[in-house]
C-alpha cells in the first residue's frame, strides 16, 4: 500500500514509522526541515519538504496513486483543507483528517471526511481512567458518515488530475 | 441584511465600513486582539475578538441568522473551513470566500462556496488587459465565477484562420459570440470566416476542457500555459 502523510509532527512521524515498518511505501510532507528529525535515521520512506496544502506538492509526494491520506498538521484548517484537495481533486480512496475542534471534526465528518479529533480522544480516555461513565456521541475517530451530499447537485465533477 | 464578515485585514475592515455606511448590520471576527480593537475604535463595537474558524464562536456571532457569511482572511484553508461551517453547520444562505491562490478556485466553487472572490487573479487580469501576456484575456467571471468570459486573439498560427464556427470543435456550453475586427464589432455567424488579428469574444465553463478547447482551436499553441489551474 501507498501512504502519503502531511504532517511530521509526532503523530504524523509515529504513523510513518509504523506504515513503513509493515512494509508500505510512504511519503511524508512537512513544510519545516526539523520535523524530519522526529523520524529514525533509517527511515525507509520519503520525506519532502513543502507546503502539503498545495496541490502540485501532492502531486509530487506521489497522492495520485496513494491508497491511503492523512493530514496530520497542527493546523485543524490545513487539514481539512489538504484532506479535501485529496478526496475531491485526486479521488484518494481513504482520507483522514486530524481536527482537534470538536466542533469542526463533527461537521466534516457529516461532510464525508473521516476525522481523528485528539481533544475528544483525551477527554474520552482521562474520563474512563478516572471512572466516569461513558459520553454517547463523545466519539474521537468519526468515520466518514453519507458520501460527499454536499455537492451542489448543478456543479459539475471536479476533473480529476491527470497523471 | 445581516452579515458576518470573518477576517478584519484591510479587506474586511474596508467591506465593514461599506457595508455599514450602506445601513447593513454586520459583525467582524478578528481573532488578533490588536487588530480588533484598531477596529472597535475606528467602527465600533461590531468586533468580536474571536476565531472565526471555530464553530462555536460563529453561533456566538450569530451566523445562524445571517443572510451573508464573507471569508476575508489572508488564507485560503481558513475561508474554505469558515464558509463550509457556514453553509453545512448554520444553513447560511450564502457565503463569499476570498481565494488567494488561483489554482484553489476550482476546489471552492466544487465546495458549495457561492461566491468567489479572487484578489490574484483581479490583478493578472488587469494586467493582461494591458499588455496580453496570453492571446487568451480573462475579462470577466459569470454566474458566480462558473462561467468565464474570455477574448482569444487569432494569430497567424491559428489553426481557425479561413474557417466558420461550425467548423471548430468546442465542447457544450463554450460559445463565440462577437467579432472584433478592426474598428468594427460583429456578431460572430454562421457564414464569419476568422481571419488574423480577428479577436473573438467567448463564454465558457470556467475550468479545463473549455479553456484548453479555446486555446487549442482558436489559438493553437496548445504548449503554452496560462493558469496551471485551468490546465492540471
Amino acid at each position: 500500500m501507498r501512504a502519503v502523510i502531511v504532517g511530521c509532527g509526532r503523530v504524523g512521524a509515529g504513523l510513518a514509522e509504523r506504515l513503513a515498518r509493515e512494509g508500505n511505501e510512504v511519503t511524508i510532507v512537512d513544510i519545516d526541515t526539523e520535523a524530519f528529525r522526529r523520524l529514525e535515521p533509517d527511515f525507509p520512506g520519503q520525506a519532502i519538504r513543502a507546503d502539503g496544502t498545495d496541490e502540485d506538492v501532492l502531486r509530487r509526494a506521489g497522492i495520485e496513486n496513494a491508497d491511503w491520506f492523512f493530514a496530520l498538521t497542527e493546523g485543524d484548517n490545513r487539514n481539512a483543507f489538504a484532506a479535501q484537495l485529496a478526496t475531491e481533486t485526486f479521488g484518494v480512496e481513504n482520507v483522514v483528517a486530524k481536527i482537534n475542534d470538536p466542533v469542526r471534526a463533527e461537521a466534516y465528518a457529516t461532510l464525508g471526511l473521516a476525522t481523528i479529533c485528539r481533544t475528544r480522544l483525551l477527554v474520552d480516555a482521562m474520563a474512563r481512567y478516572v471512572g466516569l461513565p461513558a459520553d454517547e456521541g463523545a466519539d474521537g475517530v468519526r468515520p466518514a458518515e453519507g458520501h460527499h451530499d454536499h455537492r451542489d447537485a448543478e456543479v459539475p465533477a471536479l476533473p480529476r488530475a491527470e497523471g | 441584511m445581516y452579515i458576518v464578515v470573518v477576517g478584519g485585514g484591510k479587506v474586511g475592515y474596508y467591506l465593514a465600513k461599506e457595508l455599514l455606511e450602506a445601513g447593513h448590520e454586520l459583525v467582524i471576527l478578528e481573532k488578533s486582539p490588536g487588530r480588533a480593537r484598531q477596529i472597535a475604535d475606528e467602527l465600533g463595537s461590531i468586533v468580536l475578538n474571536r476565531d472565526g474558524c471555530e464553530g462555536k464562536h460563529l453561533a456566538e456571532a450569530g451566523a445562524n441568522r445571517a443572510a451573508i457569511v464573507a471569508a476575508v482572511t489572508g488564507d485560503d484553508e481558513d475561508n474554505l473551513v469558515v464558509c463550509q461551517m457556514a453553509k453545512h453547520h448554520f444553513d447560511v444562505p450564502r457565503t463569499i470566500a476570498r481565494v488567494n491562490a488561483p489554482k484553489n478556485e476550482e476546489l471552492f466553487r466544487h465546495l458549495g462556496v457561492d461566491e468567489i472572490i479572487s484578489p490574484t487573479r483581479m490583478v493578472l487580469a488587469a494586467i493582461e488587459q494591458d499588455i496580453p501576456v496570453h492571446e487568451l484575456l480573462h475579462l470577466a467571471q459569470l454566474k458566480g465565477g462558473e462561467l468565464e468570459l474570455v477574448e482569444a486573439q487569432i494569430g497567424d498560427a491559428s489553426p481557425a484562420i479561413g474557417r466558420r464556427p461550425a467548423d471548430i470543435a468546442l465542447p457544450e456550453g463554450c460559445s463565440l459570440f462577437l467579432l472584433l475586427r478592426g474598428s468594427s464589432v460583429q456578431q460572430v455567424r454562421s457564414e464569419t470566416v476568422f481571419q488574423s488579428g480577428d479577436k473573438v469574444l467567448a463564454v465558457s465553463r470556467a475550468g479545463g476542457e473549455g479553456e484548453q478547447s479555446l486555446r487549442r482551436e482558436l489559438i493553437g499553441d496548445t504548449e503554452q500555459v496560462g493558469d496551471p489551474a485551468l490546465t492540471g
